[in-house]
């Protein structure tokens, strides 16, 4: 692999689209620098939007679109920005593209838009996302910055999926809205679990989840 | 890099315009769409209200949606007293304006009225709940309600839309059996069936106890203003 790398760097000076370097900053985020289990970012969204399936892989195209071209414009600009006030234009570049995407759900996908109310607005305040400009965007090219917002997006989101399944199949006994729990097995006595169903249930869901994490890649906070 | 104090106003200065440039642009060029999408979510509730259901799969689609209310919605104006405004439509009405008319739906079924759906709206905890209720054509038997827009917390307060909350007004009554108005009362807990009160209550949500003082609060009120005409009603089909 190594070797593979050192070769075509050779052939050509310039870096590869997908260099290992690259690769990493695309990957890293899954697992090793995941945003909520490691970082313990973006919280407040993962707990909200996780009843459902359906609302949390809305919520989780809407957290990739905005970090990803936030994190391409912020790096696109970062030559021009004066230091004195990029907090405030990497909130101006975000909120824009967030308003956007609250736009184009409100029209296209009204149910949808109506289910997470107040969460797009707030992806905003979303920490991974400013969080990602600051560190990341604002030192490096567009394209590695594109693929740090992609993953870091796509490790925001499986974790979303995982626990919006969870919660979706204990609390409310459906995958993606079709019932899964045959009547025969309520009719049985069981029931659906109330606590799912609140926010507890994800915070209890989430700890086992970054507990779980945290043992297989033995990754600890100093 | 250090920038100098005009650079840095000049270059605000124009994050700001291309920023305000792209919402604007969006925001007037999926207006049409956003305030269409309004409209067809108050005309679903409407239908699912009065208990229609789409014919293919669990959603309307939007042409469906149009249809169906075209087919089997009467939307009629009423004043105060219950008379019925000839020519006008509850579109015509301005909220802030016309406190005297009240807007209100008929549903027709083979040519007969077999529904009345009124607009209900109040304060929540929260917000304002707006939502549709519907009686049958005795104006006195509650055949569904929805609630279409709310900000209650989700989970808790949120869940009057949800089925299980909704379908527990089917069949309750909103007057007794005098005629006199009672609305409908959210109960803290389990409504008792033993109760004589049963037939103008439902079940509470735990832990949405201010919400639903509000749902109870609002419907009320609301039926208040719609009394005469919902007497007028009662009155034709020869007491309850």
């Amino acid at each position: 692999m190594a070797d593979e790398v050192k070769a075509v760097a050779e052939a050509q000076p310039k870096e590869k689209l997908f260099s290992k370097k690259n690769k990493r900053t695309l990957l890293e985020p899954f697992s090793d620098n995941n945003p909520i289990t490691f970082q313990v970012l973006g919280i407040c969204s993962a707990l909200a939007t996780t009843v459902q399936m359906r609302t949390a892989l809305v919520m989780t195209l809407a957290v990739i679109f905005v970090l990803s071209l936030s994190n391409v414009t912020v790096s696109l600009l970062r030559k021009f920005i004066p230091s004195k006030i990029r907090i405030i234009v990497e909130l101006a570049v975000v909120a824009t593209l967030v308003i956007l995407v609250d736009q184009i759900l409100k029209a296209y996908l009204y149910d949808i838009s109506k289910q997470l109310s107040v969460f797009v607005g707030l992806i905003i305040t979303n920490c991974i996302i400013l969080g990602r400009a600051e560190a990341f965007a604002l030192q490096n090219k567009a394209w590695p910055s594109f693929l740090d917002g992609l993953g870091n997006g796509l490790g925001y989101g499986w974790i979303l999926m995982v626990i919006a399944t969870g919660r979706e199949i204990l609390g409310s006994g459906s995958i993606m809205g079709f019932s899964i729990i045959p009547e025969s097995l309520y009719a049985a006595g069981y029931e659906n679990m109330g606590l799912m169903v609140l926010a507890p249930g994800a915070f209890i869901l989430l700890g086992l989840l970054i507990w779980a994490q945290r043992s297989i890649t033995k990754t600890v906070h100093e | 890099m250090q920038h100098s104090n005009a650079y840095t106003f000049r270059f605000a200065a124009m994050v700001t315009i291309v920023c305000s440039v792209l919402l604007a642009g969006a925001a007037t060029l999926l207006k049409p769409r956003q305030d269409e999408n309004k409209l067809l979510d108050k005309k679903k509730n409407i239908l699912i209200s009065v208990g229609i259901e789409p014919v293919n799969g669990e959603n309307f689609t939007r042409s469906e949606i149009n249809e169906t209310y075209a087919n089997r919605i009467k939307e009629l104006v009423i004043d105060l007293k219950g008379n019925i405004v000839e020519g006008k439509k509850p579109s015509d009405l301005d909220p802030g304006k016309d406190t005297e008319l009240l807007p209100i739906y008929e549903s027709i079924k083979d040519g007969e009225i077999s529904a009345y759906v009124l607009p209900v709206s109040g304060k929540g905890l929260w917000s304002t709940i707006n939502g549709y209720l519907a009686l049958s054509s005795d104006g006195v038997t509650v055949k569904g309600i929805t609630f279409y827009s709310h900000g209650e917390t989700p989970g808790l307060g949120g869940e009057i839309e949800k089925e299980w909350f909704t379908n527990n007004f089917i069949g309750k009554k909103i007057a007794d059996e005098n005629g006199t108005l009672v609305s409908i009362n959210v109960v803290k807990g389990k409504v008792d069936p033993a109760s004589e009160k049963a037939i103008h209550q439902v079940d509470g949500i735990s832990g949405a106890t201010l919400t639903a003082n509000g749902v109870s609060n609002f419907l009320k009120e609301d039926l208040k203003t719609y009394e005469p005409f919902l007497k007028t009603i009662m009155n034709l089909k020869g007491g309850v």
